[in-house]
């Protein structure tokens, strides 16, 4: 029971992560139908950034995520303005060659710019584990970071979507570009927003991650990448709420099976699920089902 | 037509002989030799590849599992119960292709982006799951696979994958998988059973490229279930698009270059994938195509057309 409630726990804070990277794709994938391969390397390039602020910049915690936040979210319009912008109207499968190649790009050029190893992110976060119920939960101090950051953000975007203006012209493109760009509104500078703020929630979720494994590489977008795909999959691509579903439930998910089955396993799980999802519900769970148009 | 033919088996024959006297005279050393079984490898995984993402327009990035499964029979029959190589190698493409249909028949409904990622998942299971087998050497894989194969043998395994697949093209079944490829609803409404030809086109290529994989085992003598990664398929995903999808002499050329690009950057790997990505990405934007398009180029025709225009001039 109390080991049960444990893994729950710490599936959540990787769940959190998950859920960071899921809601960039699916907001990129909702408003230009594009599985930003990318997407993961900038999580990369974010937590890169932190490392940097940090070590040789000598800064704190937050700041480090917010500097790191910003320049992710420009990095975000920079690839979609030289890399997919040009291809708006081109054949899907030549986007996601390019996405790709952006993909590769990033994680060579981290490689040669910080070198391949992997390099320990700084302890800007004072231990501390919080012993819960005689000892029978342990949480610590970074997990606690990492929830409430997450929901923070989460809060924040919820309300950028809804009630402001970019946010209701990023629906409007998100259902037809065309329609929204007869009501005037500016396609391009929107699905740019997108990026950004997809970009910036990536950025945040790789500075979690390098404070609370520790370690950072220039290849540890590849796989986090590829599962918060499964996750945004999972929930619906394209909604918001669903990615942050489908990011929590994958982690919960991977926590459980390696905490009962195998932990070598865990990454098969997280495809396996989303071929069954596929499968049986191709819109996912929260999606809805649109028949194809002839 | 007649003449076509003979022009291409004298120039199969050509490439053959120019290779192995440079070979026998020592003129090639072993690197060269290796980087040119390494292309005869990538040319039949890209051709393969190129049946499934060209041809029949189904966007797979799973190639690099049902090459680890040929790798894999190959490495485990041939080093715990001595088959010969031969008999491992089919039956590691018959594996390969078992897999494709079992991965193809519910697979293949999805489409797209969808397709590629239920794929590329597939892919990857598969590689996790070898990885996770004691049996096959987990991690560190099988090292003392009997290495048995000859550049005789090498060629001819390539042209028989490179004929095979182009008739196919050529055949009726060819012009249902494009009709596939142009529009499915369309084939559909004209009577293609688009399931039938997607998964046939799905089983074929996974069997090509078991096959390939088989042959690696054969030749390197090694096997780790991380060769055969997301990574992997990328790159002759990569070698498909340069080339062109749909055109196999594209795919061809292309992993002929790219193969020697990848060869001659060797000493500087990183500096290799930057410039590798930025090709990618620069094709992509200026030639979304590939190189050749849907076309399709032959020596037979440059030689054809250069005697028609000779004749013309006299």
């Amino acid at each position: 029971m109390w080991t049960f409630l444990q893994q729950l726990i710490n599936g959540i804070t990787l769940g959190s992560v998950y859920a960071l990277i899921a809601l960039g794709y699916t907001m990129v994938y909702g408003i230009i139908k594009l599985i930003n391969f990318a997407h993961g390397d900038v999580y990369m390039v974010g937590a890169y950034i932190a490392f940097i602020c940090v070590v040789y910049l000598h800064m704190g915690f937050l700041p480090a995520l917010i500097i790191s936040m910003v320049f992710c979210a420009l990095l975000g319009v920079i690839i979609e303005k030289l890399a997919y912008k040009p291809l708006r109207n081109s054949s899907r499968i030549s986007v996601l060659i390019t996405a790709i190649g952006v993909s590769l790009l990033l994680e060579n050029l981290m490689q040669i710019i910080m070198g391949a190893d992997s390099r320990v992110f700084p302890k800007v976060v004072a231990d501390n584990n919080y012993k819960l119920f005689n000892n029978h939960l342990l949480i610590s101090n970074k997990q606690i970071y990492m929830i409430i950051i997450t929901i923070i953000l989460m809060i924040l975007l919820n309300y950028v979507v809804k009630n402001t203006k970019m946010g209701k012209a990023m629906r409007a493109v998100a259902q037809d570009s065309d329609a929204a760009r007869l009501m005037g509104i500016n396609v391009d500078t929107t699905i740019s927003f997108t990026f950004a703020i997809g970009s910036a929630l990536a950025a945040a979720g790789g500075v979690l991650v390098g404070l609370y494994y520790v370690s950072i590489n220039p290849l540890m977008g590849v796989l986090p990448g590829l599962k918060a795909f499964v996750a945004a999959v999972f929930g619906g691509i394209g909604i918001i709420p669903g990615a942050m579903l489908g990011g929590f439930s994958l982690g919960i998910v991977e926590t459980l099976v390696s905490g009962y089955g195998s932990s070598m396993y865990k990454d098969a799980v997280a495809f396996a699920i989303l071929i069954l999802i596929l499968l049986v519900k191709p819109t996912g769970l929260l999606g809805k089902n649109i028949k194809e148009k002839v | 037509m007649r003449k076509k033919w003979i022009i291409n088996i004298l120039i199969i024959i050509f490439i053959y002989t120019i290779i192995t006297l440079l070979m026998h005279f020592g003129v090639i050393d072993d690197y060269v030799k290796l980087n040119i079984f390494l292309i005869l490898i990538n040319i039949m995984l890209a051709v393969s590849l190129n049946l499934i993402n060209g041809i029949t327009g189904q966007f797979s990035l799973g190639h690099a599992g049902f090459m680890a499964i040929g790798a894999y029979t190959t490495g485990v029959l041939t080093t715990n119960f001595t088959l010969p190589f031969y008999i491992t190698m089919i039956i590691g493409g018959i594996l390969a292709m078992l897999f494709g249909f079992i991965i193809g028949l519910p697979v293949l409904r999805l489409k797209g982006d969808y397709l590629a990622i239920a794929t590329l998942g597939f892919g990857e299971i598969i590689r996790i799951i070898i990885q996770n087998i004691e049996y096959l050497g987990g991690a560190s894989g099988i090292n003392d696979i009997p290495q048995g194969l000859d550049w005789t043998s090498f060629y001819v395994i390539t042209l028989i994958t490179i004929i095979i697949i182009v008739n196919i093209i050529k055949s009726s079944y060819g012009r249902a998988l494009i009709a596939i490829r142009e529009d499915e609803v369309a084939a559909e409404a004209m009577g293609i059973n688009t399931t039938f030809y997607k998964v046939l086109a799905f089983m074929i290529g996974a069997f090509f490229a078991g096959i390939a994989g088989s042959v690696y085992s054969g030749y390197f003598g090694y096997i780790q279930p991380d060769i055969f990664n997301f990574f992997k398929s990328i790159d002759i995903l990569v070698i498909v698009v340069l080339g062109g999808l749909g055109s196999i002499s594209g795919s061809i050329i292309s992993a002929i270059v790219l193969t020697l690009i990848s060869a001659y950057l060797q000493e500087f790997p990183q500096v290799r994938m930057v410039l590798y990505s930025v090709i990618l990405i620069l094709i992509m934007l200026f030639r979304p195509q590939g190189l050749l398009g849907t076309k399709e180029i032959s020596l037979a025709n440059l030689f054809l057309r250069k005697k028609l225009g000779g004749g013309n001039n006299a």
